[in-house]
């Protein structure tokens, strides 16, 4: 981590509506190249409508700011935010019938990198990080999350981010839902992405995931708000005592 | 169509009655509409044999006494106007239709699919002659080795007149419905195929190696004869736009699979959209006999085509895999039937379409187990995919089912392009309209991966262009 760096992302005063109801109450968060932030909060709180919304899911009405590297892309499409560098593991990974993990993975390779990237190399590349997450080459063939178990589902956001390399990726509960191996090839590859100075935010319930991935901050996240952040010591705490004794912080409208 | 004269009222006396000396000048100017006349000088024309006009003739009454179908898509069908179609034409006046009278449109489109030239004018309808001459002439020489017959249906009942006698119209009877009826009275063109015992034909046959002008004919007629253990794929049509100023085009299709003989038959066809394309595709399977059709429609205004099989040996199996793309305005009305005779026979149907803006698809299914037809098995699968709020999509899939010990299997689907799979693609950098089309391409693939490698890239080209400025 290098503290003079610039945030490669930052949000503030994010409010995020889904029809009438505000789900997300005003967040700030600044991320710098290369750090891990966790955040950890109760069923329900928001946490998932928020990296949807600052992904740029069209069903929801976000207000704020989102800087990537310094550029406001607050108001740019999914597409075009992910071209920037921006990407988001998903809770859910929907199922596309009919397309291959390799030509859909490909066609995001080139939209993101801006260049058509030959088949062969493209091929090679695939494979290595493939094996990295020891991933059955087979999987390059089948049709994209269609299918997937859980678990594999996980593997390919994971897969995904490692092509992609973005500047900033938010990773939505990529750990749940893992057996141990699963779990420890997960925490590889997102020790490799902060290696190579990608900035993370993962949004996770559970403690062991940071057994193996050291955040540098941990945030609470409750009723659509940031109500503390701390060390690594506080998801240790939560892991503990829950999240009720956070209660009166979350109903004084946070940090 | 006022006093039309019945098939007794028309013999010897043609040239007498009506005046016409020669029936080819009668053609040059010939007036739209149908009638005994006209039939009688298609017959005449093409020199054929007298049980040919007689069924020509009857066939014609039985049209005319047909009433339209009251079924599928009848508002559109009652359009039709039937006094105002050209029946025959020559194939030296297709000829003569010149390159600038092709619509900008299909013009376009041809460009951007990137067909040569040659081929160009050949599918518009300009030229009769098609660079594959070459190709054709090796192919047939190989077909010829192997006693495989390969003609256009004209010539195969001039050269082949007892095999195309014993089996014409025996699949495909001329009362079988309306536009049966009247494909039987004016045909014209068609492939005639006919594929010796335990021949396996190596390369797909495939109707543009017939040098022909008529291949493309408004009335086509095919007959397909797999001999015991024969092996034959067929493929008609390619994805270019078919242009035509011709706006009905009512083929007939029979195949006939002997005893373990397999028959593929693979149509792509994309028609401009003033089109009624109105088609009876219908195969007999002998005893352990496969018959597949594989069937990709787009555009048209209206198309109405359900490929059956008739499985009659036991074991014989029956398959029909169609996609249909209906674009705005266009109803795309596609199913197919399987009827199973004998025991142990099994099926399987695969329908997949989709609609975009107004276009509307309907898949319309029939299913028939005879009593005493046990063990057998069928399913059916429908996946219909919606683009944009106006397009509509409809099932009717009926079972008739007079046996027991059968395994029935139906599954319908209907689904839009959906927003969290469209926000997946995005967030990864892929561009709306790409993901869309990625979808769409997906939602095809099974069908997609049955086609030869270069069939495969066009249509993907294809609905490429069909989906363009597709958002919503
Ligand atoms: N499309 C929607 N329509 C209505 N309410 C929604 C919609 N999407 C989310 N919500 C609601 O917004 C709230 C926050 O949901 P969100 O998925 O963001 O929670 P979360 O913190 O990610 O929970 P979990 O830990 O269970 O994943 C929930 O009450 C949820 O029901
Ligand atoms: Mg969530």
């Amino acid at each position: 981590m290098n503290t003079n760096a610039k945030p490669t992302f930052q949000c503030s005063g994010i409010h995020i509506h889904i029809g009438e109801k505000e789900v997300v109450k005003g967040v700030d968060l600044t991320v710098l190249p290369g750090e891990i932030h966790a955040i950890m909060g109760p069923n329900g709180s928001g946490k998932s409508t928020l990296a949807n919304g600052l992904m740029g899911h069209p069903a929801y009405a976000v207000e704020g700011t989102v800087m990537l590297a310094g550029e406001d892309v607050s108001a740019m499409p999914p597409d075009e935010k992910a071209r920037k560098g921006m990407f988001l593991a998903f809770q859910y990974p929907v199922a596309v019938p009919g397309v291959t993990v390799a030509s859909f993975l490909r066609a995001a390779v080139s939209a993101v990198r801006g260049v058509d990237v030959p088949v062969r190399e493209f091929r090679k590349e695939l494979l290595a990080r493939m094996e990295d997450l020891e991933m059955d080459p087979a999987f390059a063939g089948r049709y994209l999350n269609d299918g997937f178990s859980g678990g594999e589902k996980k593997r390919v956001e994971i897969l995904q981010l490692l092509m992609l390399k973005p500047r900033f990726a938010l990773l939505d509960e990529t750990d749940s839902g893992l057996d141990i191996d699963a779990l420890k090839v997960v925490a590889k590859g997102i020790n490799a992405a902060a290696s190579n100075d990608t900035g993370l935010v993962l949004v996770t319930h559970y403690q062991r995931l940071l057994n193996y991935v050291h955040p540098d901050v941990v945030h609470v996240f409750m009723e659509g708000r940031i109500v503390r952040a701390g060390g690594p010591e506080l998801a240790l705490e939560l892991e503990e005592r829950g999240y009720d004794w956070l209660e009166p912080a979350a109903a004084a409208g946070g940090v | 169509m006022a006093s039309t004269p019945t098939v007794a009222d028309i013999g010897s006396d043609y040239s007498r009655r009506y005046g016409f000396h020669d029936p080819e000048e009668y053609f040059m100017r010939t007036p739209k509409g149908l009638s005994h006349e006209v039939v009688e000088a298609i017959s005449l024309l093409k020199k054929e044999p007298e049980w040919m006009r007689a069924f020509r003739h009857k066939a014609l009454d039985v049209f005319l006494a047909k009433p339209m179908p009251t079924w599928g898509d009848t508002a559109m069908l009652s359009e039709i106007d039937f006094d105002n179609i050209t029946y025959y034409v020559r194939a030296t006046e297709k000829q003569e239709k010149s390159w600038d009278e092709v619509p900008e449109n299909v013009k376009r489109t041809f460009d951007r699919l990137g067909i040569p030239e040659a081929e160009r004018k050949f599918l518009a309808g300009v030229s009769a002659q098609y660079e594959s001459e070459v190709v054709y002439h090796s192919v047939k020489e190989e077909l010829t080795k192997q006693g495989v017959i390969f003609l256009d249906m004209d010539s195969g009942l001039r050269e082949h007149e007892d095999l195309v006698r014993k089996h014409f119209a025996t699949v495909i009877p001329a009362a079988d419905n309306k536009f049966a009826a009247l494909n039987s009275a004016v045909w014209s063109g068609g492939s005639f195929i006919y594929v010796p015992k335990n021949v396996e034909v190596a390369i797909p046959l495939q109707a543009y190696f017939r040098i022909n002008a008529e291949r493309m004919g408004q009335f086509e007629r095919t007959l397909i004869i797999a001999d015991e253990g024969a092996k034959v794929h067929y493929i008609e049509g390619c994805t270019a736009p078919v242009y035509s100023t011709n706006s009905l085009h009512s083929a007939v299709v029979e195949l006939i699979a002997m005893k373990r003989a397999r028959i593929r038959y693979t149509t792509i066809q994309n028609w401009s959209n003033n089109i009624y394309n109105l088609v009876t595709k219908r195969a007999v399977a002998h005893e352990d006999a496969v018959v597949e059709w594989v069937d990709g429609n787009i555009g048209s205004k209206l198309t109405m085509k359900y490929p059956a099989v008739i499985l009659k040996g036991e074991r014989a199996h029956g398959e029909v895999l169609s996609i249909a793309f209906a674009g705005p305005g266009q109803h795309q009305d596609a199913g197919a039937k399987m009827t199973h005779l004998a025991p142990n026979t099994t099926s399987k149907i695969t329908s997949k379409s989709i609609s975009k803006g107004t276009g509307r698809s309907s898949y319309r299914g029939l299913v028939k187990v005879r009593k005493g037809a046990h063990g057998c098995k069928t399913s059916v699968q429908c996946d219909a995919l919606l683009i944009g709020d106006a397009a509509r999509t409809d099932t009717y899939p009926t079972m008739e089912i007079a046996e027991d010990q059968v395994r029935v299997e139906h599954e319908a689907r209907v689904s839009k392009i959906g927003d969290e799979q469209l926000f997946y693609l995005r967030s990864r950098g892929i561009r709306d309209d790409q993901a869309r089309l990625m979808i769409v391409n997906g939602f095809i693939e099974p069908f997609v991966k049955e086609l030869p490698m270069e069939y495969a890239v066009e249509l993907n080209r294809l609905i490429e262009l069909e989906m363009e400025g597709s958002v919503g």
